[in-house]
């Protein structure tokens, strides 16, 4: 018979999302343009382009996941999950390198010639930023805090605890709701605007995609959420939320260091809020 | 050698019929999940953006043939829309040099090395059935073209002075943000924003395929050189791509949201920029000529008939170049008004690259040495890939001196230095591997003969066009200007002459396609003899549509040193 394998990889057969996710893509990006400038019919392509992507993630995730529950994932199929996933978060940490590079350099290099630096960091248009110890020090607290959930969640699930696994990622879940929470409150009470100068830029920037990825991470731990419910990690074999628990850790590792850097030591000596 | 290759062959025959299992048409090539159909469409893909980007420098050569504004005039007023003036004639120059700089870095070698040869033959070199992700394979490849759309709208579109975006391939602020308002360059952007996902995407699915799936016994140090170029590319890809993302949407938020990233009035730093770009730049160019490395070794070896000279040395070398390429960014930007101590640093991390690159060449020759050579097509490209190449890495070590390029930076020497490692080097790199494997790809056989006209037209043509180009740029022509003093006249005419000359061969090219799928002759499994050792020989040409459904087993009746001949036999 066709396709009489005799080996463990995945052989898949055609798949018209690939197509559509980068048509959608361009759709987007094109409709982003369009919004930039004003243009017309910015709103539709734009819409069409992400309601087009999401539904991409949707379909896509859903028949990996059909795929899983059907037996594809052989040990080595998985094996090569983790190393995709991995290597992708290599490459995430390579983007925040690239903000943290701007913020190294904005703050150890403050600009002699603005007006609005005045050679110093924060600049001398900066009349206040965030009070570190006080809400960011708190997030600090409520994503380590969700690091430590999400482990437990874990060990549920080796154990066969289906009931703990769930409380444990109901836990996260809300935990990183609350750090998005906070952080949208922070943004909309903070003494200084996005843009403008250097600090606005790096800190809206670096701690925005952050926040992003925050959004990423808990979407990702609420599909594990939804996916224990459906009963389908097993003690053995559950790299789904794996995936979603390394992705976590690496969202909580990144603001670690916005926090020490951009927060501590990037407002020190400035007047707190 | 030759019964367990035999045996492997028969049992692949065997399935033949089964594994032409295709399917139909559309969800073939639009929905393709399959590894060798991917890589089909992306050597498609790059020689019809190839064509663009080539037709793109003919322009350039066309205006630059004869002091003044030649054809500079009907191009501009094409993109514009009426008569144009001549600062829009201007800045379409800069249109050109920026879709020429884009297309055949992004939409040409890289699509066609990695995309086209790197899916083709990775998993067929380390005996795996197809890539670790297919679906994230096809992804990449349609990304790809999705990235290409979006370039081709935006000369069309509203840039500065003029349509189009004229801010060069590096996309330098403040050109690029405050210089440039109009949409063609946030389409630029995201063009090269959407081919970076593509790019880290399929570098993920090459690293896990290569990691995970070799063959039983094909250990990391009997791998093919081809698949070690890969794999130091794929990391390449992965870690210098996300700092480009970074930067590029830094120039987004700067041109549209009020950052000043790299807007001096708001602190911001443009030489920020520089650096963030030349971090994902000089990784780059590596990227592109790597693959070239492994395509010449498996070439020099097969047509030598012995297997390559040092084979440990010449992967670990490629591993030393893909890490030294990340310390040595800021030789692009000596004259940006770094100290004195900076430059001392990156002209001698700089040279130190001139090492492993040595160890490349000298292999390459040693290998060759002794050998009983035969001067089919791949070979003779490859050879005019080392010599051209090593000239334009011995320009390459001359730049790489702080203090000299003050004098050589932005003028046509670098232009010469840069086109001879790439469209010198990357691109001979990719008509050997495709002389090299087009049969097996296709199950047809070119001419060698036209393959041959084809190689001569186009080593004379480039030299022609590229050599004069050192002395321009000693005599102090800079680049990126559309008209030059009468002094510069008489090379530039020379090398507008040579143009010609490399764009008749490239029709000698495509009749040799046409030739080679009307009358070429059926190819054989191994076409090119006893020197062709590699796991793809053992298949027949084309490959059947899935291949090693029973995986074969590597046997270790070879001594170390001929890593490179790895023996095939079926596992039953």
């Amino acid at each position: 018979m066709a396709g009489a394998k005799n080996h463990d990889y995945h052989i898949l057969p055609p798949d018209i999302w690939p197509l559509i996710a980068a048509i959608s893509v361009v759709t987007s990006t094109s409709g982003l343009v369009l919004y930039m400038h004003d243009l017309p019919a910015h709103w539709p392509v734009f819409g069409i382009g992400i309601a087009s992507l999401l539904a991409t993630f949707y379909f896509w995730f859903s028949n990996v996941v059909k795929e899983a529950q059907e037996g594809h994932h052989t040990p080595v199929v998985q094996l090569h999950m983790r190393y995709g996933m991995i290597l992708f978060i290599a490459s995430e940490v390579m983007f925040f390198v690239g903000w943290f590079w701007a913020w190294f350099d904005f703050a150890l290099f403050p600009s002699q010639l603005s007006d609005v630096i005045g050679g110093q960091f924060p600049p001398k248009a900066i009349e206040a930023v965030m009070d570190p110890f006080s809400l960011p020090l708190l997030n600090t607290l409520i994503l380590l805090c969700s690091g430590t959930t999400v482990t437990w969640a874990h060990h549920c699930l080796i154990n066969g605890d289906r009931d703990g696994l769930k409380k444990g990622l109901w836990l996260t879940v809300l935990l990183g709701m609350l750090f998005t929470s906070i952080q949208i409150y922070e943004y909309a009470h903070a003494p200084f605007a996005f843009g403008q100068n250097t600090y606005g830029s790096g800190f809206y920037m670096a701690t925005g995609f952050h926040g992003f990825h925050v959004l990423v991470g808990t979407i990702f731990l609420i599909v594990c959420l939804r996916r224990a419910y459906l009963g389908h990690f097993t003690p053995r074999q559950h790299f789904g939320f794996e995936a979603a628990a390394w992705y976590w850790h690496f969202v909580d590792v990144v603001w670690l260091f916005l926090f020490v850097v951009v927060y501590v030591w990037g407002g020190w000596g400035a007047q707190y809020h | 050698m030759a019964t367990t290759a035999d045996t492997f062959q028969a049992h692949t025959e065997e399935h033949h019929h089964d594994a032409d299992h295709k399917p139909a048409f559309f969800a073939r090539w639009f929905m393709s999940t399959n590894h060798k159909d991917i890589g089909t469409l992306y050597i498609i893909f790059a020689i019809f953006a190839g064509i663009i980007g080539g037709a793109i420098s003919g322009l350039m050569r066309w205006e630059l043939a004869e002091p003044g504004l030649q054809v500079l005039g009907q191009v501009a007023s094409w993109l514009n829309g009426g008569q144009a003036d001549f600062d829009q004639m201007t800045h379409t120059w800069n249109v050109l040099i920026t879709a020429h700089g884009l297309i055949m870095v992004f939409f040409v070698v890289m699509p066609a090395t990695m995309g086209g040869f790197g899916n083709w033959f990775v998993p067929l070199m380390i005996g795996a059935p197809d890539m670790a992700f297919p679906r994230m394979n096809n992804v990449s490849f349609w990304l790809t073209v999705a990235g290409f759309c979006s370039l081709m709208i935006s000369p069309f579109v509203p840039g500065g002075t003029a349509a189009g975006p004229g801010i060069g391939w590096t996309l330098y602020a403040p050109l690029s943000t405050s210089g440039s308002v109009g949409p063609a360059v946030d389409f630029a952007i995201f063009s090269v924003h959407i081919a970076g996902a593509a790019s880290i995407m399929s570098a993920i699915n090459f690293i896990t395929t290569i990691f995970n799936m070799r063959a039983p016994g094909m250990t990391l140090h009997k791998m093919p050189l081809f698949a070690w170029s890969v794999l130091v590319t794929a990391f390449l890809l992965l870690l210098a791509l996300p700092v480009l993302a970074a930067a590029l949407t830094m120039l987004i938020t700067d041109r549209n949201f009020g950052t000043t990233f790299f807007d001096p009035a708001g602190g911001g730093d443009p030489i920020l920029y520089q650096h963030l770009f030349w971090f994902f730049g000089h990784p780059e160019v590596y990227i592109m000529i790597l693959p070239g490395f492994g395509m010449i070794s498996q070439i020099v070896a097969t047509f030598s008939k012995k297997p390559v000279f040092g084979y440990l040395g010449m992967a670990y070398a490629m591993v030393a170049i893909g890490v030294v390429g990340f310390i040595v960014w800021a030789h692009h930007m000596y004259t940006v008004g770094l100290d004195v101590n900076t430059k001392m640093y990156f002209t001698a991390a700089t040279m130190v690259i001139a090492v492993p690159t040595g160890i490349k060449i000298f292999s390459w020759i040693a290998t060759m040495w002794g050998g009983s050579l035969e001067f089919k097509s791949p070979l003779v490209w490859a050879l005019g890939f080392i010599f051209l190449f090593t000239v334009g890495g011995v320009t390459g070590v001359v730049l790489a001196n702080g203090g000299i390029d003050d004098n050589l930076h932005d003028t046509y020497y670098v232009v010469a230095h840069f086109h001879y490692v790439l469209s010198l080097g990357a691109v001979f790199s990719l008509f050997a591997g495709f002389y090299y494997w087009f049969p097996k790809m296709s199950g047809r056989m070119h001419s060698e003969l036209l393959a041959h006209l084809h190689f001569w037209g186009f080593f004379i043509g480039v030299n022609v066009i590229f050599f004069p180009q050192h002395f321009l740029g000693m005599n102090g022509m800079p680049r990126r200007y559309p008209d030059y003093a009468l002094a510069y006249e008489f090379w530039n005419h020379v090398s507008s002459v040579g143009y010609v000359i490399m764009a008749l061969s490239m029709l000698l090219f495509f009749a040799n396609m046409i030739y080679a799928f009307t009358v070429g002759k059926k190819a054989p499994a191994n076409y090119w003899g006893e020197g062709a050792t590699t796991l793809e020989w053992s298949l027949s040409s084309p490959p059947p549509y899935h291949q090693f459904e029973t995986l074969p087993v590597i046997e270790d009746h070879h001594s170390h040193h001929d890593a490179i001949g790895t023996t095939p036999s079926a596992a039953h």
